[in-house]
This record gives C-alpha cells, sequence and structure tokens, in this order.
C-alpha cells in the first residue's frame, strides 16, 4: 500500500488499525493507545510528548514510525546546553572566512573603481548578503526536519534534559512548524512532519509545551502485549519460555525494586536465554543471568531471597 | 429571510449540540481538578471530529490524549471519564448508542417540565410514571429537569437540597402534590389508596433524587471543593490548624516548595545577550592577530542565596517553625547551603537531624531535645554567635522565625548588631500581628531596628510570599 502513497500522505494512515498494522510491520507492536495518538498526531498535525520510565519503547515508536511510513528519521538528542546554534541551523564561519579571503582581490577589483568611500559602500550593497545566504547555512535536526519535501519524523530525545529556554524556543516550531532565521526570513516546513518528543520526567516540563502536544505515556505492557513484544523481537524463542520469562518479569516488576526491569532488559534477558538455549525457566539459571534485568545490587539481592518462589510461580502460570 | 435566518440558526444549534456532549465532559473534567484551557478544549474537539463517538475505547484514549498531560492528571481522567459514562448510561439505558448524547426527551414529554395540568386522578405525567414504576421514563425526565435547574453548577454540599428541590419542581411535583391532597379530600376510597400508593412512590423518587444530585455533586465538584479547602488552609493561621489538616499541609508545603525551585533552581546562568565581553572576546582571538571571529558575551552569575535559619522552637512559635523548616528543605534545591538552628533557652545546630531524617520526624525528634521551653532569646543569640557566628559571611542571609519574647530577660541587642554587620542581611519573621509588637516582653522593635526585614508571618501564603522574595532578590 505504501509503496503507490507517498509517503506521509494523509491516506496512509486511513484508520487507527491501519496505524497498528503498519506499527506491526515495522517491528514495533502498539498498545491501542499508541496507535491512536499516531494517528491523531497525523491528522491534527501536532506532536506526541511521549512520557514513561526507561525503556518502555519512546525512541522506538518514533523509529518504527518512521521505517513504516518510509520516512527519513531526524533524531535531536537533548542535553543541558543544547542551543539554537547546536539544534536549528549555524553559518559556515569556516567557509565564511575562506571564502572572504579567496575573494578579497575580486572585491578589490568591483569596487575598485568607485571614487569614495560611500559609492564604494553602495556598490558592495548591491550584492546582497552574500556571505549569509543559504549557502553558508548549515542545517541542524530542526532546519533539517523543516527542509524534507516528503515530510520525515522529526524525533527530540529526552527533551526534560534541555534547558527551559530551549524549550520555550521549540514553541514555535511545534505549533507553527515554521522557524525564523534573521538573515533569511521564516522557514515554513515544506510537508509537516511528525514529531515526537520523549521525556524521563526528570523534571516538569512547562505547560506551554505540554499544551501544544499530545500526551501519550507508556508504561509497562500487560503481560500479553509483552509476549507479543519479545516474540516479534526475539524470533525462535520457545512459546513455554516466552511465557514463563515474561511471567517472572512481571512479578519482578511488582517488587520494591530501586529500577524494576523494563521491556528493553526484557528483551535483552530472552536473547541470553535463547543463546543459552534453554528451554525452561530453571532457579539456577536465573540466579546466574538475573544481572542483565536488575541493574543494581541491591534489587539483585532482594529478588534473589524469592528467585525460589517467583521461578516456580512463573513456571506453573505459564 | 427570515427563512435564511432560521436555517442559520438550526445549524448552528446542531452544531452546538454535536459539541454538547463534549462541552459537559470538558466541564467535568475541570470539576475534577483537570486543568483544561480553552485551546485543549479546541484540541479535544478537533480529534473527536477525527475518531468520532462510535467507539468508546478510542474515545476514552483519544481524550485522554489530548486532555491528561501528567500521570495525576491521566489517573484522574480516568477516574472521571468512567463517571461521567456511568452516569449516561444510567439515563439510555444500554450503551449501544453513543452514551455522552443525552436522550431528545423533551420531543417525547413536553409536559415533563411544566406544572402539568393535573386533576384526572394521577393524570398528571409525573403520576402517571410513578404509578407505572416506568423508570426509564422518570430517569429521563429526572436527567431533563437537572438540566433545566442548572445541576452542573454545583459546587459545594451544602447546595445539595436546593438543587434538589429545584429538580422535583420542575419534575412537577407540586402539582402530584395537589392533586395527591385533591384524591385525599375526594373520600373514595379507592382514591385514598391511590395517593397513599402515590406518596409511597414520592419518597422512592426523593432518595433516588439524592443519590443522583450526590453523584452530580462528586462529578462536578470534587476539585472545587478541595480547592476551596486548599485556600482556606493556605490562609488559616498556622497555629490554630488542627491535627487532621495537616496531612493536607504537608502536601500543600510541598507544592508550593516544588513550584518555587522549578523557578529558581534553573535560573543560576543567565546570558547577557547582547553585551561583548571585550575582555575576553580579544583575549580568545588572539590566535587570529585579534580579529574577533570568535565572540565571548558577558554573563551574569546569579548566586544561590545561603541560608542561616534560627527558629524560635519555644511553645508558641513552634506550629511556624515546623512549617518554615518544612518549606526551606523543600525548596533546598534552590539554595545552595541551608543551615538551621533550634533555640528556645539555648541554641543548637538542627541542620544535621534534618538532612538525615525524614522532615516529620526529624521535627519530633527536635521537638523533643529542645522544644517547648521558655525562650531566652540574650542567651539564645549569643549561643549563636559564639558558635557559629564566624561563619556568618557577607552571602549570608540569616532568617530568625520567633515571637521576639524573651520573658524579660536581657535582649543583648549588640548581638544583633554584630551579626547584621557581618551578614548580607537579617530577616525576621514574627508569627504575631504587628499590634502586638512591643507589648508586654516582646522585644520586637529593639531588634527590628537591626533587620533588614521584620514581617509578619503566621499562614503558609506569607510563608510562600517571604521565600519567593528571598530567592527573588537572590536572581535580580
Amino acid at each position: 500500500m505504501n509503496d503507490v502513497l507517498p509517503p506521509g500522505s494523509p491516506l496512509a494512515l486511513p484508520s487507527i488499525e491501519a496505524v497498528e498494522l503498519g506499527l506491526r510491520s515495522a517491528g514495533y507492536i502498539p498498545s491501542r493507545q499508541i496507535a491512536t495518538a499516531v494517528y491523531l498526531a497525523h491528522h491534527l498535525q501536532k506532536p506526541i510528548l511521549v512520557e514513561g520510565p526507561a525503556g518502555v519503547g519512546k525512541t522506538e515508536l518514533a523509529r518504527s514510525v518512521a521505517t513504516w511510513l518510509e520516512l527519513p528519521l531526524i533524531r535531536m538528542q537533548c542535553y543541558e546546553g543544547l542551543d539554537e546554534a547546536k539544534a536549528l541551523y549555524e553559518w559556515k564561519y569556516g567557509k565564511q572566512l575562506l571564502y572572504t579571503q579567496i575573494l578579497k582581490d575580486k572585491i578589490g577589483s568591483v569596487i575598485g573603481d568607485a571614487d569614495g568611500l560611500v559609492a564604494a559602500l553602495n556598490k558592495l550593497h548591491d550584492f546582497g548578503d552574500i556571505f549569509f545566504s543559504e549557502q553558508f547555512l548549515e542545517p541542524r535536526p530542526l532546519l533539517r526536519a523543516l527542509q524534507q519535501p516528503h515530510g520525515a519524523v522529526l524525533l527530540v530525545d529526552e527533551v526534560d534534559k534541555s534547558d527551559q529556554e530551549f524549550e520555550a524556543f521549540l514553541l514555535e516550531i511545534l505549533s507553527d512548524y515554521q522557524v525564523t532565521i534573521p538573515e533569511i526570513g521564516t522557514v515554513v516546513a515544506v510537508t509537516t512532519p511528525i514529531v515526537m518528543l520523549t521525556s524521563n520526567s526528570t523534571r516538569d516540563l512547562g505547560d506551554a509545551l505540554k499544551r501544544r502536544c499530545l500526551h501519550l505515556h507508556i508504561g509497562f505492557p500487560d503481560e500479553k502485549l509483552e509476549a507479543q513484544i519479545i516474540a516479534s523481537r526475539v524470533p525462535g524463542i520457545e512459546a513455554k519460555l516466552l511465557r514463563q520469562l515474561v511471567s517472572f518479569v512481571q512479578q519482578l516488576r511488582v517488587l520494591d525494586l530501586k529500577k524494576v526491569p523494563s521491556v528493553s532488559e526484557t528483551i535483552d534477558w530472552a536473547r541470553v536465554l535463547v543463546l543459552l538455549h534453554a528451554g525452561v525457566l530453571e532457579v539456577d539459571l536465573v540466579r546466574d543471568t538475573l544481572n542483565v534485568l536488575l541493574k543494581f545490587e541491591a534489587d539483585i539481592e532482594i529478588a534473589g531471597k524469592q528467585l525460589a518462589t517467583l521461578t516456580h510461580k512463573a513456571r506453573q502460570d505459564a | 429571510m427570515p427563512e435564511v435566518n432560521n436555517l442559520s440558526r438550526t445549524q448552528a444549534r446542531e452544531r452546538y449540540a454535536a459539541s454538547e456532549p463534549l462541552r459537559r465532559f470538558l466541564q467535568v473534567a475541570r470539576g475534577a481538578g483537570l486543568r483544561v484551557s480553552a485551546a485543549e478544549g479546541i484540541d479535544a474537539a478537533r480529534a473527536v471530529d477525527v475518531v468520532g463517538f462510535g467507539d468508546r475505547a478510542v474515545l476514552k484514549d483519544t481524550l485522554g490524549l489530548v486532555l491528561a498531560k501528567t500521570p495525576d492528571e491521566k489517573g484522574l481522567f480516568d477516574e472521571c471519564f468512567e463517571l461521567y459514562f456511568k452516569r449516561d448510561e444510567f439515563a439510555a439505558q444500554d450503551a449501544v448508542e453513543p452514551p455522552v448524547l443525552p436522550e431528545p426527551m423533551s420531543a417525547q414529554d413536553p409536559t415533563v417540565s411544566g406544572d402539568g395540568a393535573g386533576g384526572q386522578g394521577g393524570g398528571t405525567t409525573l403520576g402517571q410514571m410513578l404509578l407505572d414504576d416506568d423508570r426509564a421514563a422518570l430517569a429521563a425526565a429526572m436527567e431533563q429537569a437537572a438540566r433545566e435547574a442548572g445541576l452542573e453548577n454545583i459546587r459545594f454540599f451544602t447546595q445539595k437540597n436546593l438543587y434538589a428541590r429545584r429538580i422535583l419542581d420542575r419534575m412537577g411535583l407540586r402539582a402530584l402534590e395537589r392533586e395527591i391532597e385533591a384524591l385525599r379530600q375526594s373520600g373514595d376510597d379507592e382514591a385514598i389508596v391511590r395517593a397513599g400508593r402515590l406518596e409511597g412512590r414520592i419518597e422512592a423518587l426523593r432518595d433516588a433524587l439524592r443519590d443522583f444530585v450526590e453523584r452530580h455533586l462528586v462529578l462536578f465538584a470534587r476539585g472545587e471543593t478541595e480547592r476551596f479547602r486548599e485556600e482556606l488552609l493556605k490562609s488559616a493561621r498556622l497555629s490554630n490548624l488542627e491535627r487532621r489538616d495537616l496531612d493536607r499541609m504537608r502536601v500543600l508545603v510541598r507544592a508550593m516548595a516544588k513550584k518555587l525551585a522549578a523557578r529558581y533552581a534553573k535560573t543560576r546562568r543567565r546570558r547577557l545577550r547582547g553585551q561583548l565581553d571585550v575582555r575576553r572576546t580579544m583575549r580568545r582571538n588572539m590566535g587570529w592577530g585579534g580579529i574577533p571571529f570568535i565572540t565571548v558575551w558577558k554573563q551574569k552569575r546569579i548566586e544561590k542565596p545561603r541560608v542561616m535559619v534560627l527558629c524560635d522552637v519555644s511553645g508558641s512559635v513552634a506550629p511556624m517553625a515546623q512549617f518554615l523548616l518544612m518549606f526551606l528543605y523543600a525548596v533546598h534545591e534552590a539554595l545552595s547551603d541551608i543551615r538551621s538552628f533550634a533555640f528556645a533557652s539555648s541554641t543548637i545546630e538542627v541542620s544535621d537531624i534534618l538532612e538525615k531524617q525524614e522532615i516529620e520526624a526529624a521535627i519530633d525528634d527536635i521537638m523533643r531535645t529542645i522544644g517547648y521551653g521558655s525562650s531566652n532569646y540574650g542567651n539564645s543569640l549569643a549561643d549563636f554567635e559564639d558558635g557559629w557566628g564566624a561563619q556568618v559571611t557577607n552571602k549570608t542571609t540569616i532568617i530568625i522565625l520567633g515571637d521576639a519574647r524573651g520573658n524579660r530577660t536581657d535582649p543583648r541587642t549588640e548581638i544583633m548588631a554584630r551579626l547584621a554587620q557581618r551578614a548580607k542581611r537579617i530577616i525576621w519573621l514574627n508569627p504575631e500581628y504587628r499590634s502586638a509588637w512591643g507589648t508586654g516582653d516582646s522585644d520586637m522593635y529593639r531588634y527590628a531596628a537591626f533587620c533588614n526585614l521584620v514581617t509578619v508571618c503566621n499562614t503558609l501564603r506569607h510563608l510562600e510570599r517571604v521565600i519567593t522574595d528571598l530567592l527573588e532578590s537572590a536572581a535580580a
């Protein structure tokens, strides 16, 4: 279907089910709510703000949308101190400098015959801002996303890590899909990109930003969905082992841990178990590989005490 | 001409009707404490236009995406979505129909809202419905009357009876009562039995209605009542608080402090745009023969305030001290350094206790060690100067919380004078009203001469203002 349609056209997303299927085809198993969010983001042309614990597939969602719609994924990782020059555009100083040196003689010959400073200056003015034109503009992720002819998926990753000023600066792009460059003018998106912002809630984002976005909270998936995700990500895993390990991880999440295992950890663990040719969950096996799931010594200790019960229950459930 | 006019008006009404269920839901959501701005309302309408009312699960997901923006709000939203739709299910009986759409009752029962003609032995619509025990019709009539009575404006539980009465009136209860009276008077046995039956049914109706109004109160006014309570608490004198309000106060203090901390924690380094730092620019560009390719701009460093707090923990001021400390420790990421001291007749440092323990336990601990005695300001100040006076620098703000009542002991104002010279400034917070200062054993005015700011502080609002000023003056 996507081969015929220009990527990103409204026709590519006729319904929520289509989004669900599309994302599945890209290897991402979405919950209904995630599919709804993508569908709405496209039709309302609004960015999605994705929040949730680390490792539940926030970044992966953007990647999958891009793969599915065959759009380029433009990713911008946020960090403290990120500013316009790194996010939006920068002038190619080096090139400008080089060109002024090379053109020095030419400029001499152009204005050489002018008499008086004013006449020379006027002559220079006639050339316009040659050094501040698009040739000398180095587009950074945000500008690049707006310039893509067929649209793009713009991923603003971990926006909570950026400064508040930068967050405010994002507002223009998020609501109007345009940016203003003083020397050139306003750049409007050729095709509206699909914008996703992710946040780990290390700080509260401003209301203004939140208001402009659809707010999608991805939590840990339930047992059924997680099993589907693992099956899609770790092909070749035995059905029985799959059920057991998902049940085990789900039980771990209820414990009082410093950092509960996320979906990405479950996937890693499943890969490890497949690699070890495990057919069923054994207590010893779990003990040896627990460090894949839990990243803190204290957590491993807490879980270690209950390992036998947890494993037993997981085997019974499955 | 009039026809055209009419047409457009009908169209307008149709559009209005389409957005009516949504509008009502938004009102419910606001009532429950979700902050839904007008822009978000418009977004919600657009989103619903895209997905339609057809699938309830999709509708819930959609509105959730647009309206709820924090995990807390998500929870609230889910709850109030369920409540709202449960209510409408009850009116519309089953939920095959889009459950938000109200039943077009007025078309079926034009007389429901009027006082009814009455007179023919249970002939009013209401009487007939009661006798037939037609629950669906009764529920619909109740909904209709509730809409007319403006039940969605209910805000406080005290209004319950008022609204119940209004709804009953609109359902035609008065006419029915007159009718029952008439039946009684008629002397006819059958009529009297009928009247008795009707009265029983009316009682049942009243019960159902009470339930109905209650549900609405929960639906529309929960957030409002909560807000009202919070407003009250914010301006209540802290010494008058009851024990059961303390938990709520703690939540409030944390919320306020979090807001302040978020606002001031990040503003430490602010670039002064457009002001070239000539010296540093020249230095940076030495390599290019002094041609300024790379510019360096002036920066302003904003210092976090260093705070030393002295809290009087004698009986009279203790409740206040508790909240001041709680507030300061909650904003502590916006401060570089807090050291806290407690005094009654002598001074001890309590920073350690406060840092290591949960704030509530810590405060109990402090109170046990030193609190509730009679205060001696002179002694306490002397203790402070001896022990920590050397650590007061020109960057330190000293906050003293106390009523300045030293039980007629020597106030030792000369110590205050020395402290005032060393410190950046001294702020004195007094929980007593201004009129009480200087009366009896109060030395407030003697100390006031050495303070940069002396202010009354006995509610949460006062506290918030003082701490905002503190953070703001550091940022300026």
